[in-house]
């Protein structure tokens, strides 16, 4: 199961990396021919029934008004492997361009959006990642190594973020900026705010951890032996929360992935032309598209690989996440 | 304080702890509304933006914002604002021109009948569940963990599109278009049928995740649990099985899940914007999109206002429901940490 796991993963992760040789099409691309155009699967046997070299079949618009296509059983393309810097492709003289995956409203790649999509969509998670367990760590840290008005104050606050709605904090602070940013704004400011959100649980993990192991016998050695408080938090009581962090990581990433997808989703994250797996289901968000054109969904489908990959690595990881964080009556944190 | 049962110390206890319980929930209500106020006063741009629209000369758009009293600074606006919301005055939608308490309460009861169905749902699908793969092995067991693991990686906006999609296909349900719930309580049996068809896509959606966490939960406690000791001496006595499971474990297996109703209310209303977004669903999480981005200010805090209450709600709930489980806990409710 936790090999499954990972191979879905890494399959994900392949994809993503190796988006410009996976499809000869941009993500921006638009084709004529290509709006809301069906998926052409690649194909080895032929209407006729005999078997041929992989090829697939071309479509044509048979009502444009109702975007109507029709499978053109009567031409083979067939597929050009390694050539134009692309692992597999047409002929550039193919009567219509390979959409594996369909076509969008605007007539674009979704094959293409997807994997390039996937660029961004887990670049932004995997950062947004690596900054809340940063934050988390250090205020952690500092909380569990400082103790007294500092570790009161801090966990405090972060008690706080944590009984808020985290899609909401987001989404408010989001919506408090420049409702239309560039591609590259939208990236940092994205990250920044997960980071925001998602530190407060590693806090308090690390935060624990630290408490506790200051205490045993060999902090209190080193620190009578003359070690200097910050140099045995660094080397020997923040690496005591190393299997901890590594938990919370595969926690925030799946999160993090359904933040930037509902963001852009809503059309508070990435601007149009940018594909992530968030402005694709843009597309999505007309019923009509959906029922015309379900493979608008394929970033739906993405997103749950990649949760699932997840899940089947770490099992159930939605149960620690909230039993770790339940708090015993009374005694309420906040 | 003397009551008829001679406990006095019990009913102090939990005075004092409701009492905290009302002082937490107003202090958050407070900070989430003032600080929803301020985020969007000082957002760029304001609602004049929107309304007056592109054409308007800049005369006319300081009209507009003088007669709103935007004009003012942020200070003078915001304590004008808390004044009058001291005395449950939240003030005056812009985009809308009706009191914010109208629209959020009735905004909100959507958001709680999608909320609590779902929980409801979830709940009943998902203990019994839990209670049957942590108490055997072999392929019932295996089944419903699959299940789980699956609909576990089934965030709500993924399994809302994909039932938008099905609803759509097959025709069986309405993808939407829900557009108030009132004709419901006045309009008879129809009405309520009308209703649950225009639930069911919504609050699947909402409950999936949230019944594969419980089943989970549920199962890994009473997993837990029939390794006591107490379980074999029971059976060994003769006690049946069955009874075992359902009269001792359960009782005991059940606290983990009361546990994280207050987080689980968190994690509803979170889920329920993205969920009343893909079904078009009339609750609190549309209200305070569409507030947020025409910068509606005062509909905003009332929106942040209504959110704190719903938390507050689910925290008290979930201290009652592991009250009700673990009767240790009861006498020290409220007692302090």
């Amino acid at each position: 199961m936790r090999r499954a796991g990972w191979a879905l993963l890494v399959a994900v992760g392949i994809a993503a990396l190796g988006a410009p040789v996976l499809t000869p099409h941009s993500p921006s691309e638009r084709f004529d021919a290509g709006v809301y155009a069906p998926p052409m699967p690649v194909r080895v046997v032929d209407a006729d029934g005999r078997w041929r070299a992989p090829f697939v079949y071309p479509v044509r618009l048979v009502n444009r008004l109702e975007r109507r296509y029709e499978e053109d059983r009567s031409q083979r393309m067939p597929l050009v492997w390694l050539s134009g810097g692309t692992l597999a492709g047409v002929a550039g003289d193919a009567p219509s361009p390979w959409l594996p995956l369909g076509g969008d409203g605007f007539g674009r790649d979704v094959f293409a959006r997807l994997v390039y999509g996937a660029r961004l969509s887990l670049s932004v998670a995997l950062l947004a990642t690596l900054g809340a367990l940063l934050a988390g760590t250090l205020v952690g840290g500092l909380a569990g190594a400082g103790g007294g008005v500092v570790d009161d104050l801090l966990m405090r606050f972060s008690d706080f973020i944590l009984v808020l709605p985290a899609m909401y904090v987001v989404l408010a602070l989001r919506a408090a900026m420049p409702l239309v940013l560039t591609t590259p704004a939208v990236f940092v400011l994205v990250t920044g705010l997960m980071a925001a959100v998602g530190w407060p649980l590693v806090a308090r993990g690390v935060r624990a951890i630290v408490a506790a192991e200051r205490e045993r016998d060999y902090a209190q050695a080193a620190l009578s032996l003359g070690m200097g408080r910050t140099r045995l938090l660094v080397r020997h009581l923040l690496p005591a929360a190393r299997g901890f962090l590594a938990t919370q990581a595969t926690l925030l990433l799946p999160g993090f992935i359904l933040a930037e997808a509902t963001l852009s989703y809503v059309g508070l994250g990435f601007p149009d032309p940018t594909a992530s797996w968030g402005t694709m289901l843009q597309e999505a968000a007309n019923v009509a598209a959906i029922a015309d054109a379900p493979w608008t969904l394929a970033p739906a489908i993405a997103i749950f690989a990649v949760v699932l990959a997840v899940n089947l690595i770490v099992q159930a990881p939605a149960i620690q996440s909230l039993s770790g964080r339940s708090t015993p009556p009374g005694g309420t944190a906040v | 304080m003397r009551d008829d049962s001679g406990q006095p110390c019990k009913n102090t206890a939990v005075a004092r702890y409701l009492a905290r319980r009302l002082l937490f929930a107003v202090l958050l209500v407070a900070v989430v509304s003032s600080a929803a106020l301020v985020l969007t006063r000082l957002a760029p741009g304001d609602i004049t933006a929107e309304q007056v629209g592109t054409g308007a000369s800049a005369r006319a758009l300081q009209a507009e914002r003088l007669r709103l009293g935007l004009d003012r600074p942020l200070a003078t606006q915001y304590a004008d604002w808390a004044a009058r919301a001291l005395r449950l005055d939240f003030g005056t939608s812009l985009m809308y021109g009706r009191p914010v308490a109208g629209l959020v309460a009735e905004r909100a009861r959507n958001t709680a009948v999608l909320a609590l169905v779902a929980l409801a749902a979830a709940t009943l699908v998902g203990l019994p569940l839990g209670v049957i793969a942590g108490s055997r092995r072999g392929l019932t067991s295996a089944l419903i963990r699959s299940a789980s693991v699956l609909a576990l990686s089934l965030p709500s906006l993924v399994s809302a599109l994909l039932l938008v999609w099905l609803a759509a296909r097959t025709g069986w349900l309405p993808t939407g278009g829900m557009s108030a719930i009132e004709p419901a309580s006045a309009g008879g049996w129809p009405a309520w049928q009308d209703l649950a068809r225009h639930l069911v896509v919504p609050v699947v959606a909402l409950a999936l995740p949230l019944a594969a966490t419980i089943e989970r939960l549920q199962a890994q406690a009473v997993a837990e649990t029939m390794r006591e000791p107490f379980v074999s001496a029971a059976l060994a006595r003769g006690v049946p099985a069955r009874r075992v499971l359902w009269r001792g474990v359960l009782k005991p297996a059940i606290r983990p899940v009361a546990a994280i109703y207050g987080l689980i209310f968190g994690s509803l209303l979170s889920g329920s914007f993205v969920v009343e977004i893909v079904t078009s669903w009339p609750g609190l999480g549309r209200l305070m999109f569409d507030a947020l981005r025409s910068r509606d200010l005062y509909l905003v805090a009332g929106c942040a206002a209504a959110g704190g209450v719903f938390l507050a709600f689910g925290g008290l709930l979930s201290d009652i429901a592991l009250a009700a489980v673990d009767p240790r806990l009861r006498g020290r409710v409220g007692g302090g940490s």
